[in-house]
């Protein structure tokens, strides 16, 4: 297992490195000076402003002295404060962060435990029209833009059932039920195109693993379809699933942001927005080194798990 | 399948291109008398809360989204595509500095990086294509490295290579050519899904900015006013929907033509 873990671990180090870079150079790669900028947001800059923030942000300091700073600084969970609230800046992201997160694995939840039986159906019926058509529904499924989707189903909801309360959001501990009643329809409408891409995968993944010797070999020996097909091909055929997994969150974290916008859920798309109008860079770097950190993990777990449950790759 | 999805993106793209002469009206005329009406004689699909024709902006709003779409995917191609090539090509250090610098930019969320660009650049509709454009360059380069590989080890390239050709003329003449399909296949499915998040950036507000015509921004607007006239959101967002499906059924349909290897088993 070590020498399987030990140059995933350097590649892992290699990319986190290089997102912090890449991160910490945002504010320095912004035309103009980034720190009148920032000033000009919400008071008026002079000189002595200027100095001040400059000083704060260490922005004085050689540029290496300026990352390793930042860096040491980050790595022991200090992003620094928010530019005008004075605020840790890693609270104010552990508060946005809920909602994301919880729209984000609801979402995760029904496309991809949708797609897998979804995808078995779809390689059942393959062949002629079928097949034709339901290339059709899936492209149109994966190209349909998840935050009109959401404003067709807010406005279908206000016609069909003005009573029922669509936007916003309630805390999950505060009231459960309110709380997945509202995040039933935004989950639903960046679910669809993962559903969508997903089930394609396991249709044309579930034929594959039925074109395979060990399924001639399994129906030889007598075994009841229904173990061919699900206990052998389903089983190979969840292997691409696994893998694609990670990615779609990646996919779901930014549709989030979007979707979240649509019916007035408090996540990560208001933080970022803010900071973006407001200019507060430090919050907006914090945001995005923290979310990709967290992005990274999840395909570095996700990776192990290919490891485990494909002997085949394992070297 | 392919003709039908050529078809398609044929009459978008050819309506988009000629958006200034098919257009029935200014997109950016208001007339406020008539604003928010529904679809009608006058205006096929409706005006918005400005009395604006909403035809005549998602016409020119799709020419906006396929220019930054088509703008970005090709500065995506051109940038990711030469490297992951040359990569290729050279192999040793050149290609492991290359690729881990593409594994870094492939490690950001699309969304979350292409609103950092835009953060950083300013919000702008050129800004939101070079977004794209930097989010999309890992994808090609990673994509086009290994058939590369591939067509690199080929014995015509070791020939070429033996009777004296230039790097240069044996990259363009011989390695080039035998990774056009996997490019072209690509470079239709990216450029739908440039559409998209090229829409979301407006929808936020950090494309295409007011008063021009842009697909998110419709969408942004007509939320607004949804309740009282739903008309202006309804239509961009299918006209997105629209673009992207023709631009995905394309590349979808290309890759079955052009590589009977990556076909699904029938």
């Amino acid at each position: 297992m070590r020498r399987v873990l030990v140059p995933r671990l350097a590649e892992l180090a290699v990319v986190l490195f290089g997102v912090s870079v890449i991160v910490f150079l945002m504010i320095r790669l912004i035309p103009g000076d980034a720190v009148a900028i920032m000033l000009g947001a919400n008071t008026e800059v002079t000189p002595d402003r200027i100095a001040a923030l400059r000083g704060r942000l260490g922005l004085d300091q050689p540029i290496v002295v300026q990352y390793a700073h930042w860096a040491w600084a980050a790595l022991r969970g200090d992003f620094g404060t928010s530019l005008w609230t004075g605020r840790p800046v890693l609270q104010e992201i552990l508060e946005h962060l809920g909602p994301t997160l919880e729209l984000t694995l609801l979402a995760l939840g029904l496309g991809a435990g949708l797609a897998v039986p979804a995808g078995c159906v779809m390689a059942r019926l393959r062949g002629g029209w079928v097949d034709g058509a339901m290339r059709v529904v899936t492209v149109a499924g994966l190209t349909v833009p998840s935050f009109w989707l959401g404003i067709v189903m807010i406005l279908a909801l206000a016609t069909l059932a003005p009573a029922l309360q669509a936007l916003g959001y309630v805390p999950f501990s505060a009231d459960p039920l309110g709380n997945l009643g509202r995040m039933v329809l935004p989950a639903a409408a960046l679910a669809l195109p993962i559903l969508a891409s997903l089930s394609r995968l396991v249709r044309s993944a579930m034929l594959d693993a039925l074109g395979q010797d060990y399924i001639r070999t399994a129906r030889a020996k007598g075994l009841a379809e229904r173990v061919v097909v699900y206990r052998h091909a389903l089983a190979n055929a969840l292997i691409p699933f696994v893998t694609s997994v990670g990615i779609t969150t990646g996919y779901l974290l930014g549709g989030a942001i979007v979707v979240e916008q649509v019916f007035a859920i408090p996540g990560l798309g208001q933080l970022i927005l803010g900071a973006i109008a407001e200019r507060n860079y430090p919050l907006l770097q914090a945001t995005i080194l923290v979310v990709t950190a967290g992005f990274v993990a999840v395909n570095f777990v996700v990776d192990l798990l290919y490891l485990a449950l494909d002997p085949r790759v394992r070297p | 399948m392919l003709g039908f999805a050529v078809a398609l993106v044929a009459v978008q793209a050819g309506l988009a291109v000629a958006a200034p002469l098919v257009a029935p009206y200014d997109p950016l005329a208001q007339d406020i008398l008539a604003r928010l009406q529904g679809p009608g004689a006058a205006h096929w699909l409706g005006t918005d809360q400005f009395g604006r024709d909403v035809l005549s902006r998602i016409l020119f709003g799709c020419r906006a989204s396929l220019a930054i779409a088509a703008a970005s995917v090709g500065a995506a191609l051109a940038v990711g595509g030469s490297l992951g090539v040359l990569a290729a090509f050279y192999r040793g250090w050149a290609d492991r500095v290359v690729m881990r610098a593409m594994d870094v930019l492939f490690a950001f969320p699309v969304m979350l990086l292409a609103i950092g660009v835009v953060a950083v650049l300013g919000p702008r509709p050129g800004t939101a294509a070079v977004a794209i454009a930097v989010v999309y360059t890992p994808i090609f380069a990673r994509l086009l490295r290994a058939p590369a590989l591939a067509v690199c080890a080929g014995e015509y390239v070791e020939a070429a290579r033996a009777v004296g050709a230039r790097d240069m003329r044996i990259l363009l003449r011989h390695v080039a050519p035998n990774l056009a399909s996997v490019a072209l296949v690509q470079t239709a499915l990216l450029l739908s899904s440039a559409i998209l998040v090229e829409a979301s950036l407006s929808f936020l507000g950090l494309g295409t900015q007011p008063p021009s015509p842009s697909l998110g921004l419709m969408l942004a607007e007509g939320r607004n006013v949804l309740m009282l006239s739903p008309w202006s959101a309804l239509f961009a967002g299918a006209a997105i929907l629209l673009l992207a499906f023709g631009l995905n059924l394309l590349g979808d349909a290309l890759r079955d033509t052009l590589d009977p290897r990556l076909r699904g088993p029938q």
